[in-house]
């Protein structure tokens, strides 16, 4: 009895948080209202994402009909297909994963190249060449809108996926190149220094040595460049016009539905492809959690 | 050495053509393609926005400044800058206002445990959660939130108000509202976001600085005010001109979201919509270049204001 006694006390201590330390007793009005906040935020963000799932499967009149918070009645995966298919959203993703695939790999080639030449090898211009990736960041994408697309244009790539891609490098390098010469910078010198003894060529030193050891840095800004690549949608509406709606990516291809939907009024097909856009995310954020929270807030840690 | 001087010089000589051949390899490719791609772009948007340029001609017709004239009599030029200025006000204000509380609480708001101070129970659950709309696209967001915002009871916002007995609100179609539930979606977006960035900042500072003052019965809203504040200031000032910043931007979703695309009766545009719509729709590229420049402008006198406002504040602390 005296056990469960103290047992419930000790409980009830670190229920009520720092009940030990303050006089106004064990109750504490504090910690439940904090509670109460957290939760509601906890609703405003899980609810809506949860409503999508479950309009998914409902019928066009249940989400139209005066219960929009309602279960659905069956489960259906019918609107599924029909996003997959009708509204291509599966030839939509295949595209945004070559799309992104490739130019993230390049850009973290190229970047991380760049880079490393400019924190490490002193030569006429490397200040002069380093401000200028820099001041990319400085700049908003909508100024170079214009000549940015008579620029894809000239050279043949307006409405390719190849043109997306080069365009993602460029505007993804001063960031990767900013990050990773700071990062490449904070590398000790004496391990490239001994492999350079041995007779290793530069190049080799880069790959076999000095790749290796930045790799957390790396790592955080593939995913940085992965999910801003991933969630890009002013370069694809502008690069990818409407004549080629085969070569769309995801973002492009879900405000499409969203603005054709009021004619042809597929709202479980407009839900489920929201869905199929949200899940893959969910599932990497789930798995990566803890490096894409460092690798977003990279840029502000510096 | 075997080889004797000549061949020590040459070899030194060919170590170091090894070393430009190197550095030359490794920049040549990021370098043109960043030339090509950004650089150049920005370079030509300055000249382009002195044109009268429609993209039908061949040589764009240089017209001075007409271009920025015209843009200071166009109404819907002054109410894109009007609603930036609103956004750059109230969504910084709102956003870390919120994420100040609930990362105060999930950091340190379990009050002090064995001498540590600790968030509530759960709080990394909680971290987690709030994260997760920042990996969301904007536009996907935009979709999400258009049911949501449906103006008829069909809308989620609008049910739940039918549920409690309140008539359904024109979210997005009303003028005075419509600009609010947008930033209302950049605020759910990004709370998460800064709830992480303001968690790194209080982790940081030092324990016996709260034990101190706990033993001197400083209770939570000091605390909070008079220590937490103080000394994560610098983090909260980098959230601050990222936040200034995303309010220059907006264009996903005002496009995606808003009626008419910068509706109803332009009372959400904003200049980048204008820019992409001038350009893509009207085909005026000079006036479109012309609207970026002045975006361009707005976004540096933020910068380097708030870099102005930063260093003038470490003097003080100091």
């Amino acid at each position: 009895m005296m056990a469960t006694q103290t047992s419930a006390v000790r409980v009830a201590k670190a229920d009520s948080t720092d009940a030990g330390r303050r006089p106004r007793g064990p109750v504490n009005p504090f910690g439940a209202l904090s509670h109460i906040a957290l939760i509601v935020w906890t609703i405003l963000v899980v609810g809506p994402i949860l409503w999508t799932f479950l309009a998914s499967f409902k019928t066009n009149p249940e989400i139209v009909g005066d219960a929009p918070l309602a279960l659905p009645q069956s489960f259906s995966w019918a609107s599924w297909g029909r996003a997959w298919e009708k509204a291509h959203i599966g030839r939509y993703m295949l595209n945004t994963i070559f799309v992104v695939s490739v130019s993230t790999a390049f850009t973290m080639l190229f970047g991380s190249m760049a880079a490393y030449v400019l924190a490490r090898y002193k030569f006429f211009g490397n200040r002069a060449i380093y401000y200028l990736f820099v001041s990319g960041l400085s700049f908003p994408v909508f100024l170079a809108l214009v000549p940015l697309f008579f620029v894809v244009r000239n050279l043949g790539l307006i409405d390719t996926h190849l043109g997306v891609i080069l365009v993602y490098i460029a505007y993804s390098l001063p960031f990767t190149v900013f990050f990773l010469t700071a990062f490449f910078k904070t590398l000790p010198n004496s391990v490239a220094e001994a492999a350079m003894m041995d007779g290793a060529s530069h190049t080799r030193t880069f790959f076999q040595i000095m790749v290796p050891m930045a790799k957390p840095g790396l790592i955080s800004i593939t995913i940085f460049n992965i999910l801003g690549q991933w969630n890009q949608y002013l370069l694809p509406i502008v690069l990818l016009s409407g004549g080629v709606e085969d070569k769309w990516l995801i973002t492009q291809g879900i405000a499409n539905i969203n603005t054709t939907a009021g004619y042809e009024a597929d709202w479980p097909g407009l839900f489920a492809a929201l869905s199929m856009a949200i899940i893959p995310m969910l599932i990497v954020y789930i798995i990566f959690q803890r490096q894409i929270q460092s690798g977003l807030t990279a840029g502000a840690v510096k | 050495m075997r080889q004797g001087d000549g061949g020590l010089a040459a070899g030194l000589f060919s170590a170091r053509l090894r070393r430009y051949g190197f550095i030359f390899s490794f920049l040549a490719i990021p370098l043109i393609l960043y030339v090509v791609f950004v650089i150049s772009p920005y370079a030509q948007a300055f000249y382009i926005s002195l044109t009268n340029w429609r993209g039908i001609s061949a040589n764009p017709q240089f017209i001075g400044f007409e271009n920025f004239t015209r843009l200071l009599d166009d109404d819907v030029f002054w109410a894109a800058v009007r609603h930036h200025g609103l956004l750059l006000l109230a969504m910084p204000l709102i956003t870390i206002a919120i994420a100040l509380f609930f990362s105060f609480l999930l950091n340190l708001g379990g009050g002090s445990r064995g001498g540590a101070m600790t968030g509530v129970w759960g709080s990394k659950f909680y971290r987690v959660v709030y994260f997760f709309p920042q990996v969301l696209a904007v536009a996907v967001v935009g979709v999400l939130f258009q049911a949501i915002y449906r103006p008829d009871n069909t809308g989620v916002l609008n049910g739940l108000l039918k549920w409690i007995g309140v008539d359904p609100v024109g979210w997005l179609i009303n003028t005075d509202l419509a600009l609010w539930s947008i930033m209302a979606v950049v605020v759910w977006q990004s709370v998460g976001f800064y709830v992480v960035l303001f968690s790194a900042g209080m982790s940081a500072i030092p324990r016996d600085v709260f034990e101190a003052a706990a033993l001197d019965g400083a209770g939570r809203f000091r605390l909070f005010f008079s220590i937490t504040l103080p000394l994560i200031w610098d983090t909260i000032q980098v959230g601050w001109v990222y936040l200034g910043i995303a309010a220059f931007d907006c264009f996903a979703l005002v496009q995606v979201l808003s009626v008419d695309r910068g509706g109803p009766d332009n009372a959400t545009t904003v200049l980048p919509l204008e820019i992409w719509r001038t350009a893509f729709t009207f085909s005026k590229f000079g006036y479109a270049s012309a609207m970026g420049v002045a975006l361009f402008f707005l976004t540096i006198t933020f910068a380097a204001l708030s870099l102005r406002v930063t260093r003038r504040e470490r003097i003080e602390l100091s």
